[in-house]
């Protein structure tokens, strides 16, 4: 493989200059000393038009961008930093090369340390001697620039081809032998000089740059010569026709002797055929120095320019785009970040659309939509987002005055009407921050301009926030939202943290999760467990304004953060079955270790009969004094324990006024018979197979196999893998041991909520489904209470309060079909069957075999004192198929119906 | 044995990830301050930098597993032990002896290594003195309505990286490998300050390694260059070699080393992670995985020196080593003297 040796500069791409690059254009009109209007809107500090200047030049043509600063009212070194910092962030000029131009080496350096790209400094000369010019040639090369060295010496600048063509071959031996400079990297300015000045003495200036530019080619192959075209018509100033017809011929002659680059105004390039014969021919004399005795080409050339009328040539630009509508217009400037056009086209679209909002919601959101598109999909990149959020934040600015008056309007209108305004609280505040170690943020600063144009109030604390400074400045500045970003990926252990800070530091604001490694995955599983107040995940800009508005809705956020909650504790649920970290006992090993309970030191106690038995219309005042409140609350959304809550400090007034209504109804509800308890009990005879099967034998001496899943995770020394069936005795120990079952509901509720539904009375409604919940919950505590007292009767003298239920200190268990220790929803069936629960209760199976009505709870009871609720955790494929064939299930109908505990993918 | 022989010879081994190591010791805010920063007033968990003074058996530990892996340069442990990184702890005045401690625990490893059993045959390796891209950067603003603004200036970056340089130096680190560079220009401040400090220090230059990170689907750095944009624009520093790391999986960095390889005068170098993180974080690819996308590099001729990012363990470079063995090294191509 071989590499050539070609002049390689960069900007964001790459530039080779190859021999077939023929010519570089140097854009020249980013010069304070040759752009008037360019000084003038650096020294105005309007750096943004003047980026526009650059822009102009980048888009007619110009390959490197010659950047000066040389002008004595201004702070060089300032201004120079300052542009060539906000060109950065420009990436349809930041693509190109800078050259940066400066007869004071302290700007050159200035602009050295803002270039990421291989720049060219422009110039360095000998002119104070070969010491400071080495010394500026090391600095020049540390910063990894190329070097335009002027020809120019102790004595002066170069003027004959032989001293241009001395001094260049000088320069060369030292940066070449001296500095470490390779050829190719070497660009020499050998001085174009003003010709037709009507000095005898310059009319060949033109030639000597031309032929000193030829056999420095000659002699130095690999080396660049450039030049500052404009110098060489300097005398036609104010007549631009003549003067680029000089340039284009100068051009034509000085590139066929070998000049590689030339500072030119690269919109007003003319070509060479295309300037009338008859100039062209007065300027080949003029340059060429031909026929030009007592300067008569030169005069002849003056005449003829005094007859040509300047025709100032428009600046040839692609402007097609200025003829689109409107919204094509915002779309074109937010994607390619132009703000030139973007207040005259805002206020074009607030005059065409009702509401200046809209404004922002419709086109600007579309045109935002484009870009985050376009960087999705990898065709934008990051410079170029933050231009388009630039963009979007002047329109924005602009549209701000009317969305304000707007506001006033409204505010005046209802202080005239006497009604409240609800927009006197002002903006809603969001806090946005890229988490500590790390410094991406443009994503945030988009969610940033997004929130920020749809009125959003928005703190943002940067980059590398670490937590106490987001929760404090939360605190401080009283915000609504904190929206965290993060790009890699220990960023999200540092949200995991932030969210288990604002849990300790009990916050109570929502949090949005969004950047480039977080998900929806990560939030559900990681992040939302560590903090109940609301944790969402954004996956992108547009979706932000969405969330944050549901967030700050009293009326949505409460249902939108159930949903989010709902649906991330699914996802979680859903991650947890594909975890492969954990060890697996194959499903004879975990047989093996089950609880080894000792049998012949227990007597199982006979319950007070054997088979059902029903109750129906169970007196509901004495259920209800077992009633668990807290879930109500937490139906409510209100969290807190139950009474504790009432008095809570936050939401205490809240919680007691909802208890008391809830009594009051509950109250109504027992002495108006709304609601109809009624429930069945079942005892019968069982022992297990060792294994995991329990044989029931019921009145009718109808044989039911009651059939269990084991625990299959490899324990720790000593843990079994548990199954219900260790808590009845095996079959051969001789023990007849028992088995009960329950199947309680609350039947009646839809004539009521019909009623209530029709009077749009929700906060009754809701209170009446959840109350009728508690009603089946407590009759299933009360019927397990009376269990184990009395009709099973293995506790005789239990001495428990409510609180003690609740906190299942009770002796025995009754899990339920579906349920952590007994997953599968499909043994409901033989429950059903046993209790003949749907005669006797009225509770329907559906096909999911959910329970109906929808306050139904049933269950298992197990007395022995060792029992214990557990989960089953995660199952292997080997108990699966076994369970299958125990069950006389097809394998794939089992796999559905345990797919949540399924270790494997099936 | 001298490195630029030995790459003419052989793919060489550069260890994998330092962090990735240390989150398996599980180490606590009490680990890392140990004895001597019990009292400091910030939390210091995750300056794992600190590490090489507070736990200096551990990063000696890690070292070794990665030579006995098959090493045959090993980074210290100073990523981000500048003033500036530092600065996050208020460390920044141990930002010097970090360099110099870490580059210590690099070198005892190797001794104790080569005088081990499992070292016993192998000749020798490098320590490679690690130049993180600082938490500061000088392309981008860190503020989306002020283009312009820097958070830090060229002069305070070349400072800190100055100082760190001249830790890793009087260490003893055998090469300087300026890495995971995602603003060219920031880099460009280390090229800067390791060209000053030998110049100013009349001592010859250790050689210079660089690892650029393209991080995403662009192809482009995140300050916004293109590779070929990359790399024209640090090929001053005159590298050993030039490379790539972190961001992407052996699988997406793929056609830029490819890129690399033919545009680079110098060697090529690539230590990509393993793979793509997941939804939390944490890399799945497998030893085997990476080894074999990187073997297939070296069958190819891209590369001069391989090994790994963040995510890969002793395992991976075991497997890349032994992959990418029976591989001749990339040939340096041939830099033309004349146009035609």
């Amino acid at each position: 493989m071989t590499i050539k040796p070609y002049l390689r500069l960069s900007g964001l791409e790459p530039l080779v200059v190859r021999p077939e690059t023929n010519f570089v254009n140097v854009g020249e009109r980013t010069n304070v000393t040759g752009s008037k209007k360019f000084a003038r809107l650096i020294r105005e500090n309007k750096y943004e038009e003047a980026l526009s200047v650059a822009r102009q030049q980048v888009e007619n043509g110009a390959q490197i961008l010659d950047v000066n600063m040389d002008d004595a009212l201004l702070d060089g070194k300032l201004a120079m930093t300052t542009f060539l910092n906000l060109l950065q962030a420009e990436p349809d000029i930041a693509k190109i090369p800078v050259m940066i131009d400066s007869s004071k080496f302290e700007i050159i350096e200035a602009g050295l340390k803002c270039v990421q790209g291989k720049c060219i400094v422009n110039s360095i000369s000998m002119k104070e001697g070969e010491e400071k010019f080495i010394e500026q040639a090391i600095i020049c090369r540390n910063y990894g620039a190329s070097v335009i060295v002027m020809a120019f010496d102790e004595q002066g600048q170069a003027d004959t081809k032989q001293r241009k063509v001395e001094i260049c071959e000088r320069a060369y031996r030292i940066l070449t032998e001296h500095v470490g400079y390779d050829p190719q990297e070497i660009i020499f300015d050998p001085n174009i000089f003003a010709i037709a000045t009507g000095i005898e003495e310059h009319n060949n200036y033109a030639v000597d740059f031309i032929e000193a530019t030829r056999e420095i080619k000659q002699k130095m192959p690999l080396t660049k010569v450039s030049g500052g075209v404009s110098n060489v018509s300097f005398s036609f100033r104010g007549n631009d026709h003549v003067r680029e017809a000089i340039h284009a011929v100068f051009l034509y002659y000085a590139i066929k002797a070998g000049m590689d680059m030339g500072i030119v105004n690269a919109g007003q390039l003319q070509v060479y055929s295309e300037i009338e014969p008859k100039l062209r021919e007065l300027c080949e004399d003029v340059i060429l120095n031909r026929n030009n005795d007592n300067n008569q080409a030169t005069e002849a050339l003056i005449n003829f320019a005094e007859t040509v009328k300047a025709k100032g040539k428009e600046t040839v630009k692609d402007e097609a785009w200025r003829n689109e509508p409107v919204e094509k217009r915002l779309a074109h400037s937010l994607v390619n970040g132009i703000t030139d056009y973007v207040e005259a086209d805002t206020e074009e679209a607030r005059q065409k659309y009702p509401k200046p909002l809209d404004v922002i919601e419709g086109p600007l959101m579309d045109g935002m939509n484009i870009v985050g598109d376009l960087f999705g999909s990898g065709k934008m990149f990051l410079p170029q987002v933050v231009k388009s959020a630039r963009v979007m934040k002047k329109s924005v600015a602009y549209l701000f005055p009317f969305i304000e008056a707007e506001k006033e309007e409204r505010r005046q209108a209802h202080l005239a009407a006497g009604t409240v305004n609800e927009e006197g609280a002002g903006a809603a505040r969001i806090l946005l921050a890229t988490v500590k170690g790390d410094v991406h943020d443009i994503g945030k600063n988009i969610v940033g301009v997004v929130l920020g144009c749809n009125g959003y109030d928005i703190i943002d604390l940067g980059v590398m926030v670490p937590a106490d400074k987001i929760l404090e400045t939360a605190r401080k500045e009283n915000v609504d939202i904190i929206g965290l970003s993060g790009l890699i990926t220990p960023s999200l252990d540092e949200m995991v943290h932030i969210a288990r800070e604002m849990k300790r530091q009990q916050m109570h604001l929502p949090l949005m999760i969004g950047g480039a490694t977080t998900s929806r995955m990560h939030t559900a599983v990681k992040i939302a467990p560590e903090y109940e107040e609301g944790v969402v995940h954004v996956l992108d800009a547009s979706r932000s304004v969405t969330v944050a508005g549901s967030l700050l809705n009293k009326d949505q956020k409460n249902d939108f953060i159930t949903n989010i909650n709902r649906e991330y504790k699914k996802l979680k649920e859903d991650f947890g079955n594909k975890k492969v970290t954990k060890a697996y006992l194959s499903y004879n090993q975990a047989v093996e270790n089950k609880i080894k309970l000792n049998w012949y030191n227990y007597i199982p106690t006979k319950p007070s009969f054997c088979g059902t038995k029903s109750f129906i219309n169970y007196d509901l005042a004495e259920i209800a004094k077992y009633i668990d409140w807290q879930p109500f609350f937490i139906a409510w959304e209100l969290h807190g324990k139950f009474p504790n809550i009432l008095t809570d400090e936050k939401v205490g007034t809240e919680a007691t006024k909802l208890y008391n209504d809830a009594q009051a109804l509950l109250k109504k509800i027992i002495e108006e018979k709304w609601l109809t308890a009624k429930g069945v009990i079942g005892f019968w005879p069982a022992n297990s197979n060792g294994k995991d099967t329990i044989t029931v034998t019921d009145e009718l001496s109808t044989v039911v196999e009651l059939e269990s899943l084991r625990q299959q995770v490899k324990k720790a020394e000593g843990q079994p893998n548990m199954s219900l069936t260790d808590f009845i005795a095996p079959k051969e120990t001789g023990i007849q041991d028992y088995i009960g079952a329950f199947a309680v509901t609350i039947d009646g509720i839809e004539p009521h909520l019909k009623r209530f539904t029709e009077q749009h009375d929700d906060y009754n409604k809701i209170s009446l489904q959840a109350l009728a919940d508690r009603l089946a919950e407590a009759f299933a505590e009360l019927l397990h209470h009376k269990t184990r007292t009395e009709f099973w009767g293995y506790i005789k003298d239990e001495n428990l309060t409510n609180e003690d239920f609740i906190k299942e200190k009770y002796v025995g268990i009754r899990p339920a079909p579906g349920y952590p220790a007994c997953p599968d929803h499909t043994e409901k069936y033989k429950l059903f069957a046993l209790l003949d629960a749907t005669n006797v209760a009225g509770i329907q199976l559906t096909e999911s075999l959910a329970m109906y009505p929808a306050s139904s709870v049933c269950g298992w009871y197990f007395a022995h004192p060792e029992s214990k609720y557990f989960g089953i955790g995660k199952i292997e494929k080997d108990q699966v198929t076994d369970y299958a064939k125990r069950k006389n299930m097809p394998l794939e109908e089992v796999e559905r119906w345990l797919r949540p505990v399924l270790e494997y993918d099936a | 044995m001298n490195i630029q022989k030995e790459l003419e010879k052989r793919i060489l081994i550069i260890d994998g990830a330092m962090g990735t190591m240390i989150q398996q010791y599980n180490l606590q805010e009490a680990d890392y301050r140990g004895e001597r920063f019990k009292d400091w007033h910030t939390d210091v968990k995750g300056n794992n930098d600190l590490l090489s003074l507070t736990q200096p058996q551990i990063i000696e530990e890690i070292h070794r597993k990665y030579l006995a892996a098959g090493a045959d340069i090993i980074e210290t442990n100073t990523f981000s032990s500048t003033t500036i990184a530092q600065a996050d702890y208020d460390m920044q005045s141990l930002a010097y002896e970090l360099n110099v401690a870490s580059a210590k625990c690099a070198r005892n490893a190797i001794e104790t290594f080569l005088a081990s059993d499992e070292g016993k045959g192998r000749s020798g390796a490098w320590v490679a003195g690690a130049i993180g891209p600082l938490n500061k950067t000088l392309s981008l603003s860190p503020d989306v309505n002020n283009p312009g603004f820097r958070a830090v200036t060229f002069d305070e970056v070349a400072t800190a990286y100055t100082e760190q340089i001249k830790g890793l130096v009087d260490g003893g680190v055998d090469l300087l490998l300026i890495e995971t560079i995602f603003d060219t220009l920031n880099a460009k401040a280390a090229i800067y300050a390791v060209k000053k400090f030998f110049r100013d220090n009349k001592s010859p230059e250790l050689p210079i390694m660089i690892s650029g990170t393209i991080t995403d689907a662009s192809g482009r750095t995140l300050s916004g260059q293109t590779l070929e944009a990359f790399y024209t624009s640090i090929r001053h520093a005159k590298p050993l070699s030039v490379g790539l790391n972190c961001a992407l999986g052996a699988t997406q960095m793929r056609p830029h080393i490819e890129e690399l390889s033919q545009i680079a005068e110098c060697f090529t170098s690539a230590y990509p992670n393993a793979g793509l993180p997941n939804a939390f974080g944490q890399y799945d690819e497998q030893p085997h995985e990476t080894a074999h996308i990187i073997a297939e590099w070296a069958q190819e001729g891209f590369v001069n020196i391989v090994g790994g990012c963040c995510g890969t363990t002793p395992d991976h470079i075991k497997h890349i080593a032994d992959y990418v063995k029976t591989f001749k090294p990339r040939a340096l191509p041939v830099v033309e003297e004349s146009l035609n």
